[in-house]
């Protein structure tokens, strides 16, 4: 295998975007077994100071999507193809080295529970220290106390006593914030937080957004979340990623999906919400069936089993293709035969796929 | 910006300043810590501890404390066939067949077979931890090797490989350490790798490598700490084992040949040629066996729950 020469240390360019993802798919593969597509040509890209939520149910492949973005799925069994680029560098096949340097200098990522990322035979400090040295080559002590200040810049009271103390000690809300501080311990230029509030409770899930939000606003990080909570979607997300069995089946900004959600999978999800001012006793809408419904995409809409507007031409391949995703109006881009429509928008109903 | 710079230099300072006021050993609670704490509270650790430390002081300070030469044929004169002197003035446990003073003999054989116990133990530890750590943070081929080369080793009954072991490298202590140790060297081996493997998958290991953590660093700084609860367990237990073990191959006649050392397995042993005339000889051995063997169980028993991460708070 020959690998390309990388650029030099820190010639990650500035003049593109931080993160580009172009027909990223991961095909996990294990002998004697159906392989299993788990996530199907998406494609993204993040700017420096954007937010971007890759947003879905359980098993549609968002955080695959982010572990292959971080180079972090394991090598047997996992066929990753596509292309994946941080300031213009392919990360994709690249040595294991510079994916090294990389993760944690360049780019982050926070999980979704704070508990178990954290090791719990050592203290948050040395923790945090760990990747000071490994990436900034600095002495125990300079880290120490960059290591303090970083938790508190995370808003983590006294933090020299807290960088002593074990994981265990610490309050839910208190060790996400510590896993942001290590996230953020070299200024990383990416940071990909997978449900980083879903293991916390609501006001510590409030503080941990409005955390998250001030960073990006202050370093000019590109963040991408990724959540099933549209709560956290209205709330940070610049450009927003519906993700089904897969692949991406809506795009659109904040503002335009939640005033008019074009694919019924977001419109279901955005239905399923519960609303405060909806009245006692009056039932949730979720969407029928389970994500486990899904039918191959190569069999048409992965989504047609659950869908209320599904007809008999989503079911099937159209002019040797299925449902393809296409151009839905400025920042919008839509995968559907039969998208929600409304009476205000007259453009989305005929540049939609409908009428084909 | 330079403002900006200076004020976050001084917060830094002031942080930096307030880490150094922490005292030493406040503020965090380390797994170990904590388990001594539970340790401390359970009445059946402070049982297995209490015999542990008797028969290690005991052992330490024989001389002292065994009231005559465990080798002196003093009462040999009384000896007669058929007829061992039983306790008497001087002589709490009366004597052995040539003489001796029992309680003497009992007390000095402690340092045999404790040592004995604890070198094959920790021999037998450190190998397999390095078979273990060796195949728990490499995976793929070598742990297929290692764990082959475990699997031959295992199956073969322990006491016919220590056996063999003692014959192939001659009778003294040192063959027997070293036939206990290999008897232990699998379960060790066994135990952190199916830890450190368990420990791998978890979610703070993936997090280290997101921060793009050496792989050296993540198993050493993170998961071998995390794996090592069970080998600790399992060396109290293991020490019991060696004792029982050593014990065993005294009485088979492959123990220390060095008479000037008595040893419990070896007065077993040849007190069965006396059983009928005064089983005492053989009893009371056995029981300092079986109390230490206990001793280190309990204690391992209840250092496994200790450090078991679901009693944590």
């Amino acid at each position: 295998m020959s690998i390309e020469a990388l650029p030099p240390e820190g010639a990650l360019r500035t003049d593109v975007p931080v993160l580009e993802v172009e027909d990223l798919s991961v095909t996990f593969a294990r002998r004697g077994e159906q392989p299993t597509r788990a996530v199907d040509g998406v494609s993204f890209s993040v700017a420096a100071g954007e937010t971007i939520g890759l947003v879905g149910e359980s098993g549609c492949g968002k955080s695959v999507t982010s572990l292959a973005v971080m180079g972090l799925l394991p090598r047997r069994g996992v066929q990753v193809g596509g292309s994946v680029r941080l300031g213009g560098t392919e990360l994709l096949g690249a040595p294991d080295r510079t994916l090294r340097r990389l993760r944690g200098s360049e780019m982050a990522m926070v999980f979704q529970d704070p508990l178990s990322s954290l090791n719990p035979t050592v203290p948050i400090g040395t923790q945090v220290t760990e990747v000071l040295v490994e990436h900034r080559d600095m002495g125990k002590k300079e880290a120490a106390a960059e290591a303090a200040e970083l938790l508190d810049r995370v808003g983590i009271p006294d933090p020299a006593r807290r960088l002593k103390e074990y994981p265990h000690q610490l309050s839910g809300g208190m060790r996400q914030r510590a896993l942001i501080a290590m996230a953020l311990a070299c200024s990383p230029r990416l940071l990909i937080a997978d449900e980083p509030t879903t293991a916390l409770d609501v006001t510590i899930q409030a503080q941990i957004l409005e955390l998250l939000r001030e960073l990006v606003v202050d370093t000019g990080t590109a963040l991408v979340m990724i959540t099933h909570d549209l709560g956290v979607v209205a709330g940070l997300c610049d450009r927003v990623h519906v993700m089904y069995a897969g692949k991406v089946i809506e795009t659109a900004d904040r503002y335009d999906l939640f005033a008019r959600p074009r694919q019924p999978y977001t419109g279901g999800l955005l239905a399923s919400v519960p609303r405060l001012d909806a009245g006692r006793g009056v039932p949730l809408t979720p969407i029928r069936g389970s994500a486990r419904d899904a039918i191959p995409w190569a069999e048409g809409c992965a989504f047609a089993p659950r869908c209320d507007n599904a007809q008999d031409d989503c079911l099937t391949e159209v002019a040797g293709s299925t449902v393809p995703l296409e151009y839905d109006g400025p920042g919008r881009e839509l995968r559907c035969r039969h998208p929600l429509t409304y009476p205000s928008s007259p453009v989305g109903a005929t540049a939609s796929g409908a009428g084909r | 910006m330079t403002a900006m710079g200076d004020v976050r230099r001084q917060r830094i300072d002031e942080l930096a300043a307030r880490a150094g006021q922490v005292p030493e050993g406040e503020g965090g609670v380390s797994l170990v810590r904590s388990a001594f704490r539970r340790l401390r509270r359970d009445p059946v650790a402070i049982l297995g501890a209490v015999i542990v430390v008797v028969f290690l002081f005991v052992a330490a300070f024989a001389p002292w404390l065994a009231p005559r030469d465990p080798l002196a044929q003093t009462l040999l004169g009384q000896v007669r066939p058929g007829f061992i002197p039983g306790a008497q003035e001087g002589f709490p446990l009366g004597a052995d067949q040539l003489g001796r003073d029992l309680l003497s003999r009992l007390v000095y054989g402690s340092r045999q077979s404790l040592l004995i116990g604890v070198v094959s133990t920790v021999l037998g530890a450190v190998v397999g931890m390095a078979l273990g750590v060796l195949a728990g943070a490499f995976g793929g081929w070598v742990d297929t090797v290692v764990m082959r080369f475990i699997d031959i080793v295992l199956s073969i009954p322990s006491l016919l490989m220590a056996i063999s072991i003692s014959v192939l490298l001659g009778q003294n202590q040192y063959a027997l350490m070293i036939a206990i140790a290999v008897t232990q060297v699998p379960v060790f081996a066994r135990l952190l790798r199916g830890s450190m493997l368990a420990q791998r998958g978890s979610d703070y290991v993936l997090a280290a490598w997101a921060l793009g953590v050496k792989r050296g660093r993540i198993v050493f700084g993170h998961v071998l700490p995390n794996s090592l609860s069970p080998v600790i367990v399992q060396g109290t237990l293991s020490l019991a084992t060696a004792i029982i073990e050593a014990a065993a191959l005294s009485f088979l006649g492959l123990g220390d040949p060095d008479i000037a050392r008595p040893e419990w397995g070896a007065m077993l042993s040849t007190a069965q040629a006396f059983l009928s005339v005064r089983p005492a000889l053989a009893v009371w051995p056995a029981v300092c066996i079986i109390v230490v063997a206990l001793g280190f169980t309990l204690l391992g028993e209840s250092l496994r729950e200790a450090l078991d991460p679901k009693f944590r708070r």
